[in-house]
């Protein structure tokens, strides 16, 4: 935790509400995450994932506070706040016609002056990551000529030109298979360790949540009911209350750490 | 990046060509060499050029191509802005109520204005409709619930279109002899444009494709919806705002003195793209160039092809824009798919 270290968090929520209409979507939400760590949400269906996330990413009006890395969220300047969080969505556009560079490039925008274009060096930053995500042969193709999992890499390109401390990732496994997930998320490691960068996440497979996160929150009905180490929160007597269904958890033996249901398994 | 520069350069190359073809087209026989002199000469008769070619082409040929020049790069420019901020392939410049703005506008000039400064009248009076209509569905979309929306903003310019266009059939209902005079003005007219024209037009135009020009890296950020967009920083309803009061300032003032072309905003972009992606980088730039280069020369076909009648410009226009809608639409729906 942060407690002993001067840096201030990634995020610290307190308080968070949200409305839509007359329905309250995120209730009294409290929630930190500490510069350089991974903190995943999990929780069932219209739990208030994506809004949370959104919240964070100051991209829906919200009561309570957000602070990023020591400052106010409403402190930010549009452009400035595109500096410091990049959000990957769960289901993100995919433009008519462009191609992966010029959908790559448009992560620079915060960058750029309102009106300006790229100076070399964006256009170098642009070139690094296509190359870091092994996209450099696919970068005069277009986006909708792309499979599942390469463009779940352009997107996380896009975010990372952007060049912010913070990514949130909304559900980056999505349509994956079960190979493409695992290097995703491998991926997402690799971004902390040589870039320092904090990850805020939603994810629905809690086996792989519970193997690469530090931290998780719990959310559910727009409340968070359980927060902390994956012992404390990836819990079969938590999970099960929460998600209505009996789970199992199994600990570190021959197959590693994993969240699996008990119905359904009739071998 | 040579793709690029390649499709600018045959843009520049198209449009000397049409506007070539501009003045060479009509009644009076000019050799092409005597007009490319009398253009390099800036309007001094070379020898070979008699008085009258001379005056054919300075006071008639070059301000009706020109004037058609503007048109086509305002009408395409705009019409590739409201596709990129409505996010509809659809979209074309008279969307959001500028055209029934326009109409009324020049009815109410040719039924009521003062006929000693008709020709004056009747452009001022659409160019202030069309804005007028545009302001009006602008506000009313913005008003309805979830005002940022662009649904809401398209549903507010089909509300204003019906109110003016009532408004417009009222008038003409009662003022019948004016019909024929508006219904020519609506069907697009370019036959007696003049220098006139061109100094009408030319200001807002060239404001506001300039404006648009230097949005055209944020028309790309905006192509990834609006919650993506906001999240690259991008202040999605001001940008929308800049862009609609661009591209209406465009309309009208194309609409003002040429009347009602459609379909050009939608023919112009969609073909922009096939040849050279949907980047709006390449596609607002190429847009002009083509637009107006297109405009040119189907004002050669409308006052050639039925000599010495003319066929009215819009009907052109329309028979061309239909399979170019087909291919719009083709696109969209495997956009959505």
């Amino acid at each position: 935790m942060s407690g002993s270290e001067s840096r201030p968090p990634a995020v610290v929520v307190r308080r968070l509400g949200v409305r839509r209409g007359s329905a309250s979507i995120l209730h009294d939400v409290t929630l930190e995450v500490p510069q350089g760590s991974w903190v995943c949400v999990v929780g069932p269906n219209g739990a208030g994932k994506t809004t949370l996330l959104h919240a964070v990413a100051g991209l829906i009006p919200s009561d309570g506070e957000i602070d990023l890395f020591g400052r106010p969220l409403d402190r930010f300047g549009r452009r400035e706040r595109a500096r410091h969080v990049a959000l990957v969505p769960q289901q993100p556009v995919i433009p008519d016609g462009i191609t992966v560079g010029e959908y790559v490039r448009l992560g620079r925008t915060p960058h750029l002056g309102v009106f300006g274009a790229e100076r070399p060096n964006d256009v170098a930053i642009v070139a690094a990551e296509i190359d870091r995500l092994d996209l450099r042969s696919a970068a005069d193709r277009r986006l909708d000529s792309l499979s599942g999992g390469e463009f779940q890499r352009v997107v996380i390109a896009r975010a990372l030109v952007q060049e912010a401390p913070l990514l949130l990732l909304d559900e980056p496994t999505t349509g994956l298979d079960l190979g493409h997930q695992v290097r995703m998320l491998e991926l997402v490691q690799e971004l902390r360790r040589t870039k320092g960068m904090s990850v805020l996440s939603t994810m629905h497979d809690l086996t792989l949540a519970g193997r690469f996160a530090d931290r998780f929150a719990l959310l559910s009905q727009g409340r968070i009911v359980a927060t902390g180490p994956r012992s404390v929160v990836l819990d079969a007597a938590v999970i099960s209350e929460h998600f209505g269904t009996s789970v199992r958890v199994l600990g570190a033996g021959e197959a590693g750490w994993a969240v699996v249901p008990v119905s359904g398994d009739t071998g | 990046m040579t793709r690029r520069t390649g499709a600018i350069v045959l843009g520049v190359v198209v449009l000397i060509g049409a506007l070539l073809v501009g003045l060479l087209a009509g009644p009076v026989h000019i050799a092409p060499a005597d007009a490319m002199r009398w253009l390099l000469s800036f309007g001094r008769r070379p020898p070979g050029l008699s008085e009258q070619q001379a005056t054919i082409l300075a006071d008639l040929r070059l301000p009706r191509v020109i004037v058609a020049g503007i048109v086509g790069a305002a009408l395409s420019a705009s019409g590739a802005a409201y596709q990129a901020v409505f996010r509809n392939p659809l979209a074309d410049p008279y969307l959001l109520g500028a055209a029934a703005g326009a109409g009324l506008g020049a009815t109410l000039a040719v039924t009521f204005g003062p006929s000693s400064a008709f020709a004056f009248a009747v452009p001022l009076a659409a160019f202030l409709g069309a804005l007028a209509g545009v302001g009006l569905a602008y506000g009313l979309g913005r008003s309805g619930v979830g005002g940022r929306s662009t649904t809401s903003l398209i549903l507010g310019g089909v509300a204003v279109a019906s109110f003016l266009t009532a408004a417009q059939t009222l008038i003409q209902q009662q003022r019948s002899e004016t019909l024929r005079q508006v219904y020519s003005w609506i069907l697009g007219r370019l036959g007696t444009a003049g220098w006139d024209d061109v100094r009408i037009a030319l200001p807002s135009v060239a404001i506001a494709v300039t404006i648009l020009w230097l949005c055209r890296r944020l028309l790309d950020v905006i192509e990834v919806g609006e919650l993506e967009a906001e999240s690259l920083g991008l202040h999605v309803a001001r940008l929308r705002l800049v862009v609609v009061v661009a591209a209406s300032l465009a309309t009208a003032a194309a609409v003002s003195v040429a009347g009602l072309i459609g379909f050009v905003g939608i023919i112009i972009p969609h073909g922009v793209r096939l040849l050279a992606g949907s980047s709006y980088r390449q596609v607002l730039p190429l847009s002009v160039l083509f637009g107006a280069s297109f405009l040119i020369l189907v004002d050669v076909v409308a006052r050639t092809a039925v000599a010495p009648a003319e066929i009215p410009i819009g009907v052109i226009t329309a028979f061309l824009g239909a399979p170019f809608f087909l291919l719009a639409l083709r696109r969209s729906g495997r956009r959505t798919a």
